[in-house]
């Protein structure tokens, strides 16, 4: 995850210390990828050595205590926020998917019943499904006041969508191998051709 | 606590001899007040058949249906009409409207049918209209309406007059993504409100809105997810 260029982006709008950033960074992602605050001063402490930000004076010079030191951005801080504005994310390496990796097993591996693999994540994801929607339904995600509000609503779209992706892959997976014969005792058998002559009912 | 809908032990079968298709084998199934169950499977899952049952438009072949306690079986088709006008809601995906009469005369007209007078029947109407928020859009006509506002009024309809069984078939098929939402979030507050809800659907995402999905595949069911909440994805500071 790019903490780096997340806190860099969030420290365009003013100066700020590390409590106040990563509570910045929740009200927009909510605890979707948490953060602890050891890593944002870490994160904080590489960027002012490589000159993308630097410690912020108060109204009287003096930089705070510890725990209250404030950071500004400064212009080739600025120059790194825009340009990962401007690129996409790379897809070129795709992330490891373990779902993918398991199902391609549990196809060549013998004894394994795909069907139930299959029929557990299912169940698996659509309940996180349920979670990310009552989070939809309920909260500030539902009622959007402030922009950051938004912003949390939207992840939480993105988690939605992602998890749907993986239900109607899931499926597709199901009906792919049940056409091929792989699926066995996934559920009691019907012959396909009553199967079918249902669909053309409809 | 008793069922709003009660599938026991539900057999559907259509045609007979080598034609033979088993619709629904023995499906057990239930909806309570106040809870939006949702139906998933894949197209010839049988879960299209399930709702035709619920709804009485159709009757199984062994096992039986009630709603509110009554079974659907034991009455008359007139019997069954009578309680699909007075305690069943139904809201399809191709909305079903009337497109001869406005929006406030296609909500009033079960009620009209049930014998209520015109005048209150029209009075209940508008203000089912103005629960789906569209109480501005009354007098207008289906093709003078966007998607959403028709599906809007079509759950106007399945509300009217305190109907505690809502059915809906693919509700949000026919519309983009956030309008769909609005109606997903329409039929699960007429749920919060008490009525018990029944989505058949084959998107998880449109699922996901329900208190339980339940899996139909070959006529059977089989699986259900609960709702026990992952604590993982709560939001900071979010109370529960």
């Amino acid at each position: 995850m790019s903490v780096r260029q997340a806190l860099l982006a969030l420290l365009e709008q003013g100066p700020m210390y590390g409590y106040q950033l990563r509570s910045e960074f929740e009200q927009r992602t909510g605890a979707t990828w948490p953060l602890n605050v050891g890593q944002v001063y870490t994160t904080l402490s590489r960027l002012e050595r490589d000159g993308l930000v630097e410690k912020a004076g108060g109204a009287d010079g003096s930089t705070g205590d510890d725990a209250h030191v404030m950071y500004k951005v400064t212009d080739p801080g600025r120059a790194e926020v825009s340009e990962w504005f401007t690129m996409p994310v790379p897809r070129t390496q795709p992330p490891r998917d373990e779902l993918a990796i398991k199902l391609a097993l549990a196809v060549t591996v013998s004894g394994v019943d795909v069907g139930a693999v299959i029929q557990q994540q299912r169940s698996a994801t659509i309940s996180a499904l349920q979670d990310y929607t009552r989070l939809k339904r309920s909260g500030r995600a539902a009622t959007p006041e402030a922009v950051e509000d938004l912003a949390w609503s939207l992840v939480l779209d993105s988690l939605v969508f992602g998890a749907e992706a993986e239900v109607r892959w899931l499926d597709h997976c199901e009906a792919r191998l049940r056409r091929a014969g792989e699926l066995r005792s996934a559920t009691r058998r019907v012959p396909a051709a009553a199967a079918d002559d249902e669909e053309a009912r409809r | 606590m008793s069922a709003v809908l009660q599938l026991s032990d539900v057999t559907r079968i259509h045609g007979a001899g080598a034609t033979e298709v088993h619709a629904l084998r023995s499906v057990t199934f239930a909806a309570y007040a106040g809870e939006l169950v949702a139906v998933m499977g894949p197209s010839g899952s049988g879960k299209s058949t399930l709702l035709t049952l619920a709804g009485g438009l159709d009757q199984p072949t062994d096992g039986s249906v009630a709603v509110e306690g009554t079974d659907l079986g034991a009455l008359g088709s007139k019997g069954r009409a009578r309680l699909r006008r007075t305690s069943i809601g139904y809201v399809f995906q191709d909305f079903n409207l009337i497109p001869a009469l406005t929006a406030a005369e296609n909500v009033a007209l079960p009620r009209e049918l049930d014998g209520e007078r015109s005048r209150n029947a029209g009075r209940l109407a508008r203000a089912a209209l103005e629960e789906v928020g569209i109480g501005d859009l009354a007098d207008r006509f289906p093709d003078e309406m966007s998607g959403g506002q028709q599906q809007r009024v079509a759950i106007a309809r399945a509300v009217v007059g305190e109907r505690r069984l809502i059915l809906a078939d693919e509700p949000t098929g026919a519309l983009d993504t956030e309008t769909g939402e609005e109606i997903l979030r329409l039929i699960r507050a007429r749920c919060d409100a008490g009525a018990a809800g029944v989505l058949v659907t084959h998107e998880a995402r449109h699922a996901a809105w329900a208190d339980r999905v339940v899996f139909l595949r070959d006529g059977v069911v089989v699986d259900e997810t609960g709702s026990t909440p992952v604590d993982a994805l709560l939001e900071p500071g979010l109370a529960r």
